[in-house]
């Protein structure tokens, strides 16, 4: 009898689905399914309550237009609300939407948890497998809250029914998947274990996945399963087939169940007890040995599910790699199928045999397999099949047959399909290096690739074979010799014009003696490839012919002309226009020992993991490639280039690819390079133009001998402004840097010198100051002074820092003069004509005449003497048009009362100054000073 | 783990698709697509199992099928599980079916979608095997129809059906 006849359909939904059938088009599909929406929707929400069939019917046509790919955005309080029913036929459709349509963080999840809770109490076994399916198959966290505590002790109830316990284990197994801490482990979980002696088998298939599972997590809690897995299995593997009734398949004794235990076995080592080892042992062995008989049915059933079993019992077997006999009888078991006309036999056999090929005691064993896996990659015409081939290739590979593989693939290579060929690619170059014994083959093989499959070879492949080339000098020659015939191809891969541009642009100079590959013919063999590439490989190529400049000088007036041509130097990639023109440069300027300096070879890299390797493992996930610790050979094969390399020159540590990056800073090794071109690109700086660095500025000394506060220096580079304050004998100045280009100043100080004389009579004290001064930062220094005695020189202010690589040195004449040190003295104009009386020694006064050198107005020679220091003494003079100012020096040691006299002429635009002071000294400098302020 | 089960027509149109991980629907229906895109080139008599689509995962996954007729039935599945044995899965799940419908056809499926799902919930829970043995899942199957039956029969001669 059909479990489901076919007449109880609901007759509605027929009617809908035969409509959307019959639909011509989608948008008449749309809006069929609209009406049907807008109808079920006006039903829930109808006044009229609806019964349990009709609800069903519209819960069955929403999931239908669902599968279809179209939204459901209602019906879920509907179906939330079936749960709560005591039909079963309601809860079970209710139950289905749920599973099927409601995400774990829908917000109606309490409501959800509310319906499952009931269930699970029903104590109605329907029921409650209905609860825990849903909980297993939506498995959110709430629900784990809810119910993780609650599941165990379903699981492990001496009254629960069979099918419950069932579905308890997969629940249970399915929230410790999504939120393994909050399933408590405790007490329950030895009783879990013994569930693999249950009489019913579905239940222990369900126990031995969650065990399975527990057990990768917490082997120690679990190990006690061992012994009742091997138990269980070898009960099974020797039993008749009738013994196990409904769990016997196509005469196989329950395979899943097999399959499951073998599993398990495998989260373990091999047993420590003997008794149980040797069970398990022979077990296997059953196992293999039932392979070989002849078959119960001609079904492909009844050899899939045998299959299954002993592809699981090969896995332990390798799994626990310590039975020699074991397996090698794997490996010709595997060996067999690989020539087996069941396709999916032949790719299950390349896959186990990958892993068996990493086991030392089967390696050798798998290799007699090498030709059949050959043969399997030129015939099988299934690609999944061809690309297990290639992988067991690649396991299998080792210096006895690398030749013979890396032919194979190679030539594989020229018809593989395009999703696969990158990875061949990486294989391939991985292994020809890992094995090469002499590295022109090496050579051979990665130019072959780039040439049968030069788009799928990646970056790291190139980059890889230059390093080896630049670090083996025995194969240098063979390779400038290699890829300059390769070039000669009409049509060549832009990968093997920037392998070829690169070596010969180092090693050209080893083929050039041969007339067939002189200098110019390498020259215009790159050049003819020049406009067809990418800016990039450009950019490469242009460093490739500066290079050649230095190789071969006869070439030079050539290769000048084409970096002189338009198309270069003024290019549209500002890369390439700057390379243009700093080659050009370089080549023009520099004479042929900078040259030789600059271009020189580059240095050996250092030792690293291969970057294709790292690229590989990227592409497949950690641990999916062997662990291949010979491939991180070292690269510096010859350790006498590297020794005698200056550590200044060596090659630095980070990846290699930052070599040849154009985009990032240049490496050590070729900082020289940068410098020199450094001093051409960049404006020029100060030493050119400004100031040399040996002479002190004075050019703006003189407006501060009235004045504090200003700017006292100024160059394209930097700006010194100062500000002053005096009193007595003391004095402050807040000198502030001012970095005026972009970039920093390094190695920045400033120290203030004096004469020999001037240190006796002037103490200047400087504060330290950073040594970075930012692109467009100030930065401030203080300088205390202490006049002791008076005094007429002048210290001085030298500056130095590095800018751009350049040492810049900047000396300015400090402004602290004599008379910073006045104090003004107001007085009567009695009591400064009795002084200027007592100051009449002829060497007390000093006069001189000059010429106004600026306008003579009144206010700013006030304003001037005041600056200087004196108090302007008005109604002193009998003659108002002229100036009389007093003040007194302050030094540490004495003290000199000064006063002067201006007398302005401005028909004749000439001044007169008097000065008498108690020191003839002191009269003659703040004369000089004074004289040249007017 | 399973991670999903589809059955689709050699058209590409899915007949039912239960999904152990949450996606929104948009991303159901691409898995879908692109795996129907995976499976219906390949020829007849290679092997059932390849790499699953970018979608569902990659290379960590495979996609295990089988063709019956009109209908292609995809598990997608992680590496725990032994791929003959989903193949026979695949196998007791449509023989199941075949008892169920007498001779199932893919017009069963379409009309039928939540006995499908009723038979799949048998024999598979939260993406784990849960029954293997088909008399096992029919008689669960047979018990739920009983119930069923007790429970609509009365309603369903007098029935108005729209």
């Amino acid at each position: 009898m059909p479990a489901v006849s076919k007449g109880d359909g609901m007759r509605g939904l027929a009617v809908f689905i035969s409509d959307i059938r019959n639909c011509k088009s989608k948008e008449a599909e749309v809006k069929r399914i609209n009406k049907e929406l807008a109808n079920i929707r006006s039903k829930f929400k109808g006044d009229k309550a609806l019964d349990g069939y009709s609800k069903k019917k519209y819960v069955c046509k929403l999931l239908f237009i669902f599968l279809l790919g179209h939204d459901i955005d209602f019906g879920h309080m509907e179906a939330v609300n079936l749960l709560s029913s005591n039909k079963y036929t309601e809860k079970q459709i209710g139950y289905l939407f749920i599973s099927v349509l409601v995400n774990s963080n829908s917000d109606l999840i309490s409501l959800i948890n509310n319906g499952i809770k009931n269930d699970l109490a029903s104590r109605n076994p329907t029921f409650m497998n209905l609860a825990l399916h849903c909980i297993a198959n939506v498995g959110s966290r709430e629900m784990a809250e809810a119910f993780a505590s609650q599941i165990p002790s379903i699981l492990v109830a001496g009254d629960t029914m069979d099918s419950v316990k069932q579905s308890a284990a997969l629940c249970l197994l399915r929230l410790n998947r999504t939120s393994p801490d909050l399933v408590p482990m405790g007490e329950w979980t030895a009783r879990v274990v013994h569930l693999l002696n249950d009489q019913h088998l579905g239940v222990v298939t369900a126990a031995t996945s969650l065990i399975t599972t527990l057990a990768q997590k917490s082997p120690e809690d679990f190990r006690t399963s061992i012994s009742l897995a091997v138990a269980r299995l070898s009960r099974i593997v020797t039993s008749a087939s009738i013994d196990l009734q409904d769990y016997t398949y196509y005469f196989v004794a329950a395979p899943w169940l097999s399959v499951k235990l073998l599993r398990l076995l495998q989260c373990y080592p091999p047993p420590e007890d003997a008794a149980l080892r040797s069970r398990l042992t022979e077990c296997l062995e059953t196992i293999l040995n039932k392979a070989q008989e002849p078959p119960k049915s001609k079904k492909v059933q009844h050899s899939n599910a045998k299959n299954a079993v002993l592809f699981e019992a090969i896995a332990l077997i390798i799994h626990h790699d310590s039975e020699p006999t074991l397996l090698v009888r794997a490996c010709n078991q595997l060996g067999q199928f690989l020539q087996h006309r069941e396709t999916n036999l032949r790719y299950l056999a390349l896959e186990s045999m990958c892993t068996l090929a990493s086991s030392e005691f089967s390696h050798e064993a798998v290799k007699t397999h090498i030709d059949t896996v050959i043969n399997a990659l030129k015939t099988e015409r299934d690609v999944s099949v061809r690309q297990r081939a290639v992988d067991l290739l690649y396991a299998m590979c080792d210096r006895s047959n690398s030749k013979q593989i890396v032919a194979e693939m190679l030539s594989y290579l020229e018809n593989a399909d395009y999703s696969i060929r990158e990875e061949i690619v990486l294989k391939v170059a991985i292994l020809a290096e890992k094995y090469a014994v002499d590295y022109t083959w090496y050579v051979d093989t990665i130019l072959n690739l780039i040439r049968i499959a030069g788009d799928h070879v990646s970056e790291e492949v190139w980059y890889r074979v230059i390093q080896i080339v630049i670090n083996q000098d025995d194969v240098q020659g063979y390779a400038a010799k290699t890829v300059f015939e390769a070039l000669q191809a009409p049509a060549c891969h832009e990968n093997l014009l920037k392998v070829g541009g690169y070596i010969l642009g180092e090693f050209g100079n080893l083929i050039a003696g041969d007339p067939r590959s002189s200098p110019l013919v390498q020259f215009n063999l790159l050049h003819s490839k020049f406009h067809l590439c990418s800016v990039p490989t450009r950019a490469l190529l242009l460093s490739a012919y500066i290079k050649f400049i230095n190789l071969f000088p006869e070439v030079k007036p050539t290769i000048q002309d084409v970096l002189r041509s338009d198309s270069q130097l003024r290019n549209a990639d500002v890369e390439l226009q700057q390379r243009a023109i700093e080659y050009l440069r370089l080549s023009c300027i520099a004479s042929t020992d900078i040259l030789a300096t600059v271009l020189e070879e580059m240095p050996p890299f250092p030792e690293r993991e291969s970057s294709i390797l790292a690229k590989l493992k990227k592409k497949k996930g950690p641990g999916k490639v062997p662990d291949m610790d010979e491939a991180r050979w070292n690269v510096n094969g010859n350790t006498e280039h590297s020794e005698n390399t200056e550590p200044t020159n060596k090659a630095p540590s980070h990846p290699f690819t930052d070599l040849l990056n154009m985009n990032s800073s240049p490496a050590a090794g070729a900082s020289l390079l940068v410098d020199v071109l450094s001093d051409l690109s960049s404006p020029a700086p100060a030493p050119t133009t400004g100031p040399g660095p040996t002479d002190v500025c004075e050019e703006h000394f003189s407006r501060f001998v009235c004045k504090n506060n200003g700017v006292i220096f100024e160059n394209q580079l930097l700006q010194i402004g100062l500000k002053s304050e005096y009193r007595q004998n003391l004095g402050r100045i807040y000198v502030f840097y001012g970095n005026k280009t972009s970039s920093q100043f390094l190695s920045f100080s400033s120290s203030v010198t004096s004469s020999d004389t001037l240190k006796t009579q002037l103490n200047v004290h400087t504060m330290p100051v950073d040594p970075t001064v930012e692109g467009g930062a100030q930065l401030q220094q203080i300088l205390n002074i202490e006049c002791l005695s008076d005094f007429s020189d002048t210290p001085v202010l030298n500056v130095q820092f590095r800018y751009g690589g350049t040492l810049q040195n900047i000396a300015v004449k400090l402004p602290v003069m004599l008379n910073k040190f006045f104090q003004p003295t107001e007085m009567t104009s009695e009591d400064f004509f009795q002084r200027w009386k007592q100051l009449g020694v002829p060497q007390q006064e000093v006069q001189t005449i000059f010429k106004a050198q600026h306008p003579m107005d009144t206010d700013v020679t006030n304003a001037k003497i005041l600056g200087f220091g004196v108090a302007l003494l008005t109604g002193v003079d009998p003659n108002p048009a002229n100036f009389v100012g007093a003040g007194v020096i302050h030094t540490k040691n004495t003290q000199v009362g000064c006063l002067l006299r201006l007398e302005p002429n401005p028909q004749a635009e000439m001044y007169r100054l008097t000065l008498r002071t108690s020191r003839e000294s002191v009269s003659q400098r703040l004369c000089d000073l004074l004289s040249e302020q007017f | 783990m399973i991670k999903a089960i589809l059955i689709f027509n050699n058209h590409g149109k899915p007949r039912l698709s239960k999904f152990y991980e949450h996606y929104n629907e948009d991303t159901e229906q691409q898995i879908i697509r692109e795996t129907f895109h995976l499976v219906s080139k390949r020829d007849e008599n290679v092997c059932n199992f390849l790499e699953g689509g970018m979608l569902i995962g990659g290379s960590d996954y495979k996609l295990i099928y089988r063709h019956y007729a009109t209908l292609y039935f995809v598990f997608c599945v992680d590496s725990s599980e032994s791929e003959l044995g989903i193949l026979d899965l695949i196998q007791v799940f449509v023989e199941t079916l075949d008892k169920c419908f007498e001779n199932v056809c893919e017009l069963d499926l379409i009309f039928h979608v939540d006995k499908v799902h009723n038979i799949l919930a048998e024999m598979v829970m939260g993406g784990m095997v849960l029954e293997t043995n088909m008399n096992e899942i029919i008689m669960q199957v047979d018990a739920q129809n009983k119930m069923e039956k007790s429970e609509t029969f009365i309603f369903q001669s007098t029935r108005q059906d729209r």
